[in-house]
């Protein structure tokens, strides 16, 4: 297995207080459960799903910034050290995290010039002299002008203080960058430059993307590979045009159908009635059958396993794979 | 189309104690009996300011100036108690965030009797019985129930559900819908706007919807306006200023956002940002970041023009370049339905 | 609920306990109260002989294990210089406090709220600057200081009211006032915080929107909602009815509890002082109590959080 990220079976079950009670009642919430993916280097693979789908904790889960209750987590082949240890923060040089609110992941006192060379102390990298020189790079390689090292972040717009944060992700020239909702808090025009500019640097460095997003317009423009999730699991996992042109799972074409579009032809929407269970307690069977139109008997009683549909992805519902047993529908 | 709000000149300045910042730089905008308006732009545009300047809700430090006519009254500048009686009755607003535009310690049942109250005149039984029936409305189940939740109960689309049934307590003529959807997930954001359609068509309710989501404001208005820097920059029929778009700056969002059908390819940025409003440029606010910018755009502010029909657009040089626009990237290749 | 309270009241016994034990051993290693009371050139056999009364010379445990089990049976111990039971002593004492602490309270309440209140509904505006400055002015200044003030203008240069004792009411009236001045002062201050950032909430906009009168959406949804955070800090000020005036007491020779605490500490009366900070620890967490069920009944994200 030569893939840079491997997770298997992954499971975070937190437990959660229900009350103030005493002593207090708690309730498990399975947050990612039975999660499995692979990301050669160099790829990038779209985790998407609608907020409590679990998409944020599998990725904190790789960067073993959150405890995992199960499954392994395998990157370039070896288990994650155990969170705070030496290891560990080794490691960090590898694999780095960007967040959705630039304003807030950097430092209001700093100028950015010093904040992307913090990794490089950190991890006792090169001499001064050599760290400036790699900053200037970097910066420059993330469409920052040099000088702007000493811009505070509040003199900068949205747009460069991701870059700044992406600038200094990459200062350790990571070989994978896990991007939470990485775009969302940026202006229209803006998320144009830096969806660009990811996949600039993707081509130039090598780096390997985890793409957390709600948005399937942006993950189609920057993924290789997509996993739809729901209430913790992989629901459809596959090559992004086939997902997104012929959705198989019910669930991924109510989502992409609901995607508002600018052109004029009008295509059929789904629209799904009330709101995601509570994680807390997740219906038996297909979680997704208390939304589904076309849930049946079995959908209520038996959890669809994510099995391949011969077209290269996989899928999680009991139509897609026999579409002849509806007729109980 | 007979004209329910006109807004001529509208121009919004905050004193910020040291300087005057100013977020609205004169908008026209005129919204019909029961027309669908989308207004679009980037944050700081000013398409809510737009709003809250009219109905007196920016607070003592905006000082709003120009016309916005309602029923032939001036709203702005209007005394305090005429807006009042306007506000929720003749124009209503939902936020962009439910959850907290309701108030955290009163039950969903008081927060939407107390609109009733206050616009139709009821009380007890019947205010609860009209209260019952809006929540119905709106698609919430067991209302019943529901009536005696607090806020943080509910999901951020069942509060956004509350929020329109309190708009529509007041049975106003105008919703002024402020990014109604941007805080809820994409399935959920469905089910609003498709309650908001419906309700429109039984109603006769106009709505303005203010939106940075280009698609939303695409499926569910029938006339567009864009914003940048406060200003109107370009107004059109919806089918109009989607497929030939005029103003570079529309062209410019179009062409940067990437879209779930057709070739993938890379997406095509405006460069630089929006200008900070005490760094407005001297002629036209988009000329610094417009490929097709010359001389007299950088000093001259253009003015919202109509050149043919419906379609309005504040660019100097909408007639050079009308011809080479006709065979440009607005021409996407047709949509593939989907299996 | 029931499991709120018990959860809650299980805390208290415990912050009491520490409270006391704290206490104890403070006062058992600051010095012989052998020799404070009976002064330092006493024969050695009296000293002896005091100690043994007392229990002194037993070990530190041992002193403190025979004080507990007489805690929980209501015996507080008995005071060494006087002699009767300290907490007999001690709760002679209340009355007097919560004679000027009462009024003070009230004067607080009447004063800093509406002052906050206006404060923050008026922002900016000349009242408001002139509010916050003599507010600032009101906690900063430290008590002794403005009981000083106080007794020169109105005692010593107007002569219209006693400097100390307590012989009439007109005697109350500074301390009541010196205590008050200050906690208004911070009352009027949280409470305009409190107002000031509950009127920069979406949902007072919302309100503002809906077409409520201003009026409606101060009283309606601004009020009860700034009321939360204000009630914290009027607990704690019931908390400290019995010990925040210990100062002011002083000052005024006013006879409460804080000048029998001062006394004891002094004289090395160990029953006494004990005594005496167990009674504040117990008003402490029962006013944290109270403000914790109050908060429960004003917002209800806490109360549904407990009653599910």
């Amino acid at each position: 297995m030569n893939d840079l990220l491997q997770v298997d079976d992954l499971a975070c079950h937190f437990s959660v207080r229900r009350d103030h009670g005493f002593p207090a009642r708690r309730v498990p919430l399975k947050a990612v459960d039975g999660v499995s993916f692979s990301l050669a280097a160099g790829r990038t693979l779209a985790l998407v799903g609608e907020s409590g789908c679990g998409k944020s904790t599998t990725a904190k889960a790789v960067l073993g910034l959150t405890h995992k209750t199960g499954g392994d987590v395998l990157f370039k082949g070896a288990p994650l050290p155990k969170a705070g240890t030496r290891e560990w923060r080794r490691q960090r040089q590898d694999m780095q995290l960007v967040f959705q609110d630039p304003l807030a992941a950097l430092d209001r006192r700093l100028p950015i010039g010093r904040q992307i060379e913090e990794p490089l102390h950190i991890h006792g990298v090169d001499d001064k002299a050599q760290r400036r020189e790699t900053v200037t790079r970097i910066m420059t390689a993330i469409g920052l002008k040099p000088h702007q090292a000493a811009s505070f972040p509040h003199e900068l717009s949205g747009g460069q203080r991701q870059r700044a944060v992406l600038a200094r992700a990459l200062v350790l020239e990571p070989s994978l960058l896990v991007l939470d909702e990485p775009i969302s808090a940026l202006d229209v025009s803006i998320q144009a430059q830096v969806i660009n500019l990811l996949v600039e640097l993707q081509e130039r460095l090598g780096v390997a993307y985890l793409f957390i997003s709600h948005d399937l317009k942006v993950v189609r423009q920057i993924s290789h590979e997509v996993a739809v999730m729901y209430l913790g699991r992989i629901v459809e996992h596959g090559d992004p045009e086939t997902i997104f042109t012929a959705p198989a799972h019910p669930y991924t074409r109510a989502l992409v159908s609901a995607i508002p579009t600018v052109r004029t032809t009008k295509r059929e929407r789904i629209i799904l009635s009330g709101d995601p269970p509570n994680p807390i307690d997740t219906p038996p069977g297909c979680p997704f059958h208390t939304r589904c139109a076309q849930a049946f008997e079995r959908c209520r009683i038996e959890r669809p396993e994510l099995a391949s549909t011969g077209d290269g992805r996989t899928v999680a519902c009991h139509l897609a794979h026999a579409p002849d047993v509806r007729a109980v529908a | 189309m007979e004209p329910l709000v006109s807004i001529r000149n509208l121009t919004v300045d905050f004193d910020l104690g040291r300087r005057v910042s100013r977020a609205l730089r004169g908008v026209d905008l005129t919204i019909g009996r029961g027309e669908a308006v989308g207004l679009v732009g980037e944050s700081g545009c000013g398409k809510s300011i737009t709003w809250l300047g009219i109905l007196g809700l920016l607070g003592g430090r905006a000082k709003v100036h120009g016309e916005a006519w309602l029923d032939g009254r001036n709203l702005v500048g209007a005394p305090v108690s005429e807006l009042e009686r306007v506000r929720g009755k003749r124009i209503a607003l939902i936020f962009q965030d439910p959850s907290s535009s309701l108030n955290p310690v009163h039950r969903i049942g008081r927060q939407l009797t107390e609109a009733l109250k206050l616009h139709r005149g009821l009380s007890g039984a019947e205010a609860k019985a009209e209260a019952l029936r809006l929540l119905d409305r709106v698609g919430i189940p067991a209302a019943r129930q529901r009536m005696n939740d607090y806020p943080h109960q509910l999901s951020g689309g069942m509060n956004q559900r509350v929020m329109i049934a309190m708009a529509l307590a007041g049975e106003p003529d105008l919703l002024v819908a402020d990014e109604p959807t941007t805080a809820l997930d994409a399935t959920i954001q469905a089910q609003i706007l498709d309650l908001l359609r419906e309700i429109r068509e039984d109603s006769n309710m106009a709505m303005v919807l203010i939106s940075h989501d280009l698609g939303v404001v695409a499926e569910n208005t029938d006339r567009v306006a864009v914003m940048y820097a406060g200003r109107i920059v370009e107004q059109a029929p919806n089918n109009l200023l989607f497929e030939r778009p005029r103003h570079p700056y529309t062209r410019g969002l179009l062409n940067a956002l990437p879209d779930l059908e057709g070739p993938r390819e890379p997406l095509t940025a405006i460069p630089g940002s929006v200008p900070e409003p005490w760094n407005h440029p001297a002629g036209c606010a988009f000329a610094p970041r417009c490929d097709h910018a010359h001389g007299a755009c950088h000093s001259e502010i253009p003015s919202l023009a109509r050149r043919d029909g419906h379609h309005l657009s504040a660019c100097l040089r909408t007639e050079e370049m009308l011809g080479h626009m006709l065979d440009d990237v607005s021409d996407r290749e047709p949509a593939r339905s989907y299996a | 609920m029931i499991r709120f309270i018990l959860s809650r009241g299980l805390r208290a016994v415990v912050t009491i306990f520490l409270v006391v034990t704290f206490a104890f051993i403070v006062l058992r290693l600051s010095g012989d109260p052998a020799m404070q009371i009976l002064s330092v050139d006493a024969p050695p056999e009296a000293i002896a002989a005091f100690r043994n009364e007392w229990g002194l010379n037993q070990p530190i445990w041992q002193q403190f294990l025979d004080y507990l089990l007489n805690v929980l049976h209501g015996n507080f111990g008995d005071s060494m210089r006087e002699g009767r039971p300290a907490m007999d002593i001690v709760l002679e004492h209340v009355g007097a406090t919560l004679m000027i602490t009462l009024p003070a309270l009230a004067l607080k309440i009447v004063i800093g709220i509406p002052a906050g209140i206006y404060a923050a509904l008026h922002r900016n505006s000349l009242a408001d600057r002139m509010t916050m400055m003599i507010s600032v002015a009101g906690f900063t200044v430290p008590s002794f200081v403005l009981a000083l003030v106080l007794v020169l203008i109105f005692s010593v240069h107007l002569g219209w009211l006693p400097s100390t004792g307590n012989a009439t009411w007109k005697h109350a009236i500074l301390p009541i006032v010196t205590l008050g001045t200050a906690g208004a002062a911070i009352l009027a201050r949280f409470t305009r915080s409190a107002m000031l950032e509950v009127l920069g909430q979406s949902y007072i906009r919302a309100a503002s929107a809906k077409g409520l009168i201003w009026r409606q959406v101060v009283t309606g949804h601004a009020l009860p909602n700034a009321a939360i955070p204000t009630v914290t800090i009027v607990g704690f000020m019931i908390g400290s009815l019995i010990a925040g005036a210990v100062v002011v007491e002083s000052v005024f020779s006013w006879p409460g509890i804080g000048y029998l605490l001062i006394s004891a500490v002094a004289n090395r009366d160990l029953a006494i002082v004990q005594s005496i900070l167990l009674l504040i620890a117990l008003c402490m967490v029962c006013a944290n109590l109270v403000v914790d069920l109050l908060y429960g009944w004003i917002d209800p994200r806490v109360r549904l959080r407990s009653a599910h």
